[in-house]
């Protein structure tokens, strides 16, 4: 193997830097909880994580991050090419109004989206008449793990639509290909790599989401309660080891999760690259 | 040298001048405070001369409790159930084990109780505890896991049962009832609060009665009723210095007055003010048109005690976890 030599220097330095931010801002505290479950005995540890009510809040947290990631990721890409790809008036307002999640403390959304979705709320008012509950049900937790998760989506997908050149979708039309044939033969190949990437970012924040969830969702035992919740009662109950033993399963489960998406993501990038060579 | 000595001797003077009180308290007692603190100040300013400020820091309990384990500097601790002061002496022994024998009534100048706010006119017939499990009735009760009001709440209802002269079958029984009416467990007595006043969830909210009569205030009088059931539990407010805190700071004298003010009769009086029930034998008398006559049971007496009270009923797996886990 050669060696190769970059354009800038200081790989080593970088690369240590690197490695030592990593290491006091995500290793130090992790390895910090995966220590304090060792005062649990294996079998103690697994009756904790294995309790109903929170095998229960991992189906909810996980179940409705995904739906909230997949929604997210259609909404999100038809958002991202409405902004790149025409101008009308008001488009600022709009590419603005798609960053507020992010600004927005997750406290007040899950207020407001609770105020909106109960049954006195402007659109609950006309949804619990119909038989649709959507507050204080897990209904409730997916609408508010959307609604974080937008600006992800979005914002990682716009910049790749924008290098995307109309002179590709143009001859591909002028070799015969229709609308569709051109979008998903064309574009989306383009953009599956990072739309996966705006849907990992999406879910893995909705599995971390605690502030508006809580508010909307009723928080019933084995129906509408989150696993962060869970690991919040611990903590008001002073079971530290308990709580960090569900966070740990939760770290595990997620970190899995990230590395298939991150995996798929490669898989896909490196297959849109053979086909285009 | 005699330069540094001055200076030395110089210093805890100057440290005395400032003397800083860090009273660390749970979420609803703002009000209180805003009006005890400033009677103290003016108290001890007449009394010694001296100038003392006082800083709060109010959040949920066991919040609050293990920021001071974790090392806050309160001088005092101030809380609506023992369990989230014991945890000073049992996590970090910031406190003897004793503390509650330090002061009148278990360390308690005042307490409150769980009382029902209903909708004007009260249309369900809400009377008692026996009414909160009838079919068609919605109540809001805050979660017990993560509550200390929706605690107080759980074990009244439990309280009322044994009372009556049941058994702790019909009591368990009786309490899972009650919460199959429970539509919405906030975390937290605000949240329900607000889930029953401007969501207009349920037909009845269980809260502390200071707190029932802070929301008509707030809300309007005239949307909501109170309803004192005949029995209910007796929630208190216990007090303690935290005495590896005093003592590094030097402030336990001032600390310890601080905390003999909520007994004095001005401070039971501002306790009364806020709708707190007043510990006080002598006081408490003279107050006794301010509060309807409520029969009241301690959680020792019918629990044997707060600690174990939390391993039957709401530690993980305990009978709470089990009504939800059929």
């Amino acid at each position: 193997m050669s060696k190769k030599t970059n354009v800038l220097p200081g790989f080593s330095l970088s690369l240590g830097y690197t490695l030592l931010y990593l290491s006091l801002i995500v290793l130090i505290p992790l390895s910090a909880a995966l220590i304090k479950t060792t005062e649990l005995s294996f079998s103690e540890f697994w009756h904790v994580v294995t309790a109903p009510r929170v095998m229960a809040s991992y189906k909810l947290t996980f179940g409705a991050s995904f739906i909230g990631a997949s929604i997210n990721a259609v909404f999100g890409l038809l958002t991202a090419w409405v902004l790149v790809r025409y101008d009308f008036f008001g488009k600022k307002f709009i590419d603005a109004l798609v960053d507020l999640p992010f600004a927005l403390p997750t406290a007040v959304a899950g207020i407001a989206l609770t105020a909106v979705y109960a049954k006195n709320g402007w659109i609950g008012s006309f949804l619990e008449p119909n038989g649709i509950h959507v507050a204080f049900t897990p209904v409730g937790v997916v609408i508010a793990l959307t609604f974080i998760g937008l600006p992800f989506v979005v914002r990682t997908v716009q910049p790749v639509l924008e290098d995307l050149e109309s002179e590709t979708e143009e001859a591909a039309a002028s070799l015969g290909a229709n609308r569709w044939q051109t979008f998903y033969k064309i574009i989306f190949p383009a953009l599956l790599p990072a739309l996966m990437t705006g849907f990992a970012l999406a879910f893995a924040r909705a599995i971390g989401e605690y502030g508006s969830v809580i508010f909307i969702a009723g928080n019933m035992p084995m129906v509408s309660e989150i696993t962060p919740l869970i690991i919040i009662t611990k903590l008001e109950q002073y079971d530290y080891t308990g709580a960090t033993a569900v966070a740990v399963v939760m770290l595990l489960i997620s970190f899995l999760l990230l590395l298939a998406i991150n995996g798929l993501q490669w898989w896909s990038s490196r297959r849109n690259a053979e086909a285009i060579e | 040298m005699r330069y540094l000595s001055l200076v030395l001797l110089a210093l805890p003077s100057l440290a005395f001048a400032a003397t800083e009180l860090l009273n660390v308290s749970y979420d609803v007692s703002r009000e209180f405070y805003k009006e005890l603190n400033p009677a103290f100040v003016k108290y001890w300013k007449e009394k010694t001369g001296e100038t003392v400020s006082i800083k709060q820091s109010h959040g949920g309990s066991s919040k609050q409790a293990r920021s001071v384990v974790d090392g806050l500097p309160a001088d005092v601790i101030t809380m609506n159930r023992s369990p989230d002061i014991d945890i000073l002496y049992e996590r970090g022994k910031l406190i003897p084990r004793d503390w509650q024998a330090r002061l009148p009534n278990e360390s308690a100048p005042t307490a409150s109780t769980s009382v029902f706010l209903v909708r004007k006119g009260n249309p369900k017939k809400i009377k008692d505890w026996n009414d909160l499990v009838k079919a068609n009735v919605s109540v809001i009760i805050p979660n017990p896991k993560t509550s200390g009001n929706g605690k107080y709440s759980y074990l009244a209802a439990w309280g009322y049962v044994l009372k009556k002269g049941g058994s702790d079958a019909e009591a368990k029984a009786f309490v899972a009832n009650l919460f199959k009416n429970v539509p919405v467990l906030d975390t937290g007595g605000r949240g329900a609060t607000t889930t029953f006043a401007q969501r207009e969830i349920g037909d009845v909210l269980l809260t502390f009665e200071n707190e029932v009569t802070l929301i008509q205030e707030e809300l309007g009088a005239d949307k909501f009723e109170v309803v004192y059931p005949p029995l209910s539990i007796l929630a208190e407010n216990p007090v303690a210095l935290v005495d590896k805190v005093v003592d590094k700071k030097k402030t336990r004298a001032v600390a310890q007055a601080y905390l003999d003010f909520h007994y004095s009769e001005q401070g039971q009086t501002i306790a009364v003010h806020h709708h707190l029930r007043p510990q006080v034998a002598a006081v408490a008398a003279k107050h006794q048109a301010d509060f309807h006559a409520i029969s009241l049971f301690k959680v020792e007496e019918l629990f044997g005690s707060w600690a174990n009270a939390e391993k039957t009923h709401f530690a993980d797996g305990a009978i709470f976890d089990q009504i939800y886990q059929k």
